[in-house]
């Protein structure tokens, strides 16, 4: 029993330290401030940030587990399922109707493009549940919620809007306040324990789909499971960051060799460590001394996509990336 | 007993009625697209017929619980998946999947039980990766006895083994029937079948063709039906040998 639980104390532990050092970091350093100033900086800006860092990376490395279990394909995104994407078109349509109408929109249609995406999904991949039915319904799905998007973006009523758009689709973290935080937490916190319950059908899904079904899996309840766990989780941090890319694909990766690579001993830990990475991105960031912030969702994918070619190069060399 | 009663699935399978008694070997035999696999998996609830009826007990599959459908009959499906590289016990021990957690002190019993059974004990830490195609395929027959099922369902279990393999996996599944569960195995190589199966069951394009001991069901006339070969049985009972004519 305590060998699976040594990543996830390893990595609380890492996260423990990072949310005090990350309250320190900033544009300006929290040394040297008045008391007051640091006080007010601390509490109403730069706490909030690191609790949305640590939510959004934590829904997104669970999902990004549950998501390769779940496929099998350790290439797997939350983006791929179109629910990413869905809730990204939810959001940017609320700029569309605008946003400084209620600062509640956004969040509402970014949840509601989630479910609308989550919906369609389940509807189209029925009750068959199967895996390769599944992920071409869920490429269709982001398809088109991005070319909507684009047909958003090109309608925009004025250049305003557009720019607001444009920004909000790089993901970020800057000026959020404890309503996101109040928004985001307790939706992702959900997401990740019905993602937890459908562990250990994906560690059944681990020989096959003929062998789990053989083992009692119901595809469809596991289906109803992800479509459920992935869609709070990536929906809320949608809602709450906009698109934020790459962490659901390199964390898994990076928490496998420290657990026995069963899928369901890889979502507590992916979660720890999804949060563990937005915050030192978000933090790092911060610091760098840049005329105008580097947007975080920029940021990781610069750092993502390499990683995801080097993950298909090690694959075309005949590495294993944990597959047999 | 588990049954199939005038099973079908669209054109795969056309109303097949075989009899799976417990403590037995049964083959299941025929050429590619007879609907060997497609009754296994049928058999095994992976799969829901159009017509007909697979049961157990009595009781259609598919109106079990899943769970406990899958305590009841484990199953191997054909060329096996193992798409993360677990160690061998965590891959066995996911044969107690239908019986509640993975995990627990009386849990490990029978996947210690079958980790013994197929002689794997010492191999139990590795990752399965490190193993042969051999040690594999024991490994994933560990796995479905780690369930205790009452029938064990093996799609092709042979074909990729050596000879060697070949005939370890055979005593291993005779154990098995002997110890009285119910065994039925998809096997190509029919000298293989004729050896170790008490009973075959002959296919062809969907239809049961034969149902009978193997000397019966895979008589020269049945394998001429079935493949179209003129085929003569060579040797004694129990290590026989088929001879085909080329031309």
């Amino acid at each position: 029993m305590n060998r699976p639980n040594r990543p996830n104390l390893i990595l609380l532990a890492c996260l423990l330290v990072a949310i005090p050092l990350s309250l320190l970091a900033g544009r300006a350093w929290i040394f040297g401030q008045e008391q007051g100033t640091a006080l007010l900086i601390i509490a109403d800006l730069r706490l909030p940030r690191a609790f949305l860092a640590v939510t959004v990376g934590a829904g997104l490395g669970a999902a990004g587990a549950a998501m390769q279990g779940y496929l099998r394909n350790p290439l797997a995104d939350p983006g791929l399922f179109g629910i990413a994407p869905g809730a990204a078109l939810g959001a940017v349509l609320s700029f569309y109707f605008g946003y400084a109408a209620s600062g509640w929109l956004l969040p509402i249609m970014a949840l509601t493009g989630a479910g609308g995406a989550m919906a369609l999904l389940a509807l189209l991949a029925g009750r068959g549940g199967g895996i390769a039915l599944f992920t071409l319904a869920g490429l269709m799905i982001a398809s088109l919620a991005g070319a909507l998007t684009s047909l958003v973006i090109s309608l925009a009523p004025n250049p305003w809007a557009l720019s607001e758009i444009v920004t909000w689709l790089m993901g970020a973290l800057t000026d959020r306040s404890w309503a996101d935080v109040a928004l985001a937490a307790p939706l992702t916190l959900v997401g990740i324990v019905v993602l937890a319950r459908a562990a250990p059908a994906l560690d059944a899904l681990t020989l096959g789909e003929d062998a789990a079904r053989s083992m009692g899996v119901r595809m469809d309840h596991l289906l109803a499971l992800l479509v459920v766990g992935v869609g709070m989780t990536i929906g809320s941090g949608v809602a709450v960051a906009g698109i934020i890319s790459f962490v659901g694909l390199m964390v898994p990766h990076l928490v496998r060799p420290l657990t026995d690579r069963r899928p369901s001993s890889l979502i507590v830990p992916s979660a720890l460590a999804g949060g563990l990475m937005v915050l030192v991105a978000d933090s790092v960031l911060r610091a760098l001394p840049l005329i105008t912030e580097l947007r975080l969702g920029i940021a990781l994918s610069l750092i993502g996509a390499p990683f995801f070619l080097w993950l298909l190069l090690r694959l075309r060399r005949g590495g294993t990336l944990g597959l047999t | 007993m588990l049954e199939a009663r005038r099973l079908s699935l669209d054109d795969r399978l056309r109303g097949a009625t075989v009899e799976i008694p417990a403590g037995r070997v049964t083959a299941i035999c025929g050429p590619n697209g007879a609907g060997k696999s497609t009754l296994l998996r049928l058999l095994a609830g992976v799969l829901i017929p159009t017509n007909g009826e697979a049961l157990l007990d009595g009781t259609r599959l598919q109106d079990m619980k899943p769970r406990e459908r899958a305590r009841a009959i484990g199953y191997l499906p054909q060329e096996p998946q193992i798409a993360w590289d677990l160690s061998v016990r965590n891959l066995v021990a996911l044969g107690r999947l239908a019986h509640g957690s993975v995990r627990g002190g009386n849990r490990q019993k029978p996947v210690d039980a079958a980790l013994s059974a197929l002689s794997l004990e010492r191999f139990a830490d590795r990752p399965v990766s490190t193993l042969s195609g051999g040690e594999r395929a024991r490994v994933l027959l560990a796995r479905v006895l780690a369930g205790e099922p009452r029938f064990i369902i093996a799609d092709e279990p042979f074909g990729s083994l050596d000879l060697a393999h070949q005939a370890s996996l055979a005593r291993h599944l005779r154990a098995q029937a002997e110890a009285g569960r119910g065994v039925v195995v998809v096997v190509h190589d029919l000298g293989l079948a004729h050896n170790i199966a008490d009973r075959v069951v002959l296919m062809k394009s969907g239809d049961v063709l034969a149902d009978g001991p193997p000397d019966d069901a895979l008589s020269p006339a049945k394998l001429k039906a079935a493949f179209g070969i003129e085929g003569t049985w060579l040797g004694e009972q129990g290590a026989r040998v088929l001879s085909v004519q080329a031309r």
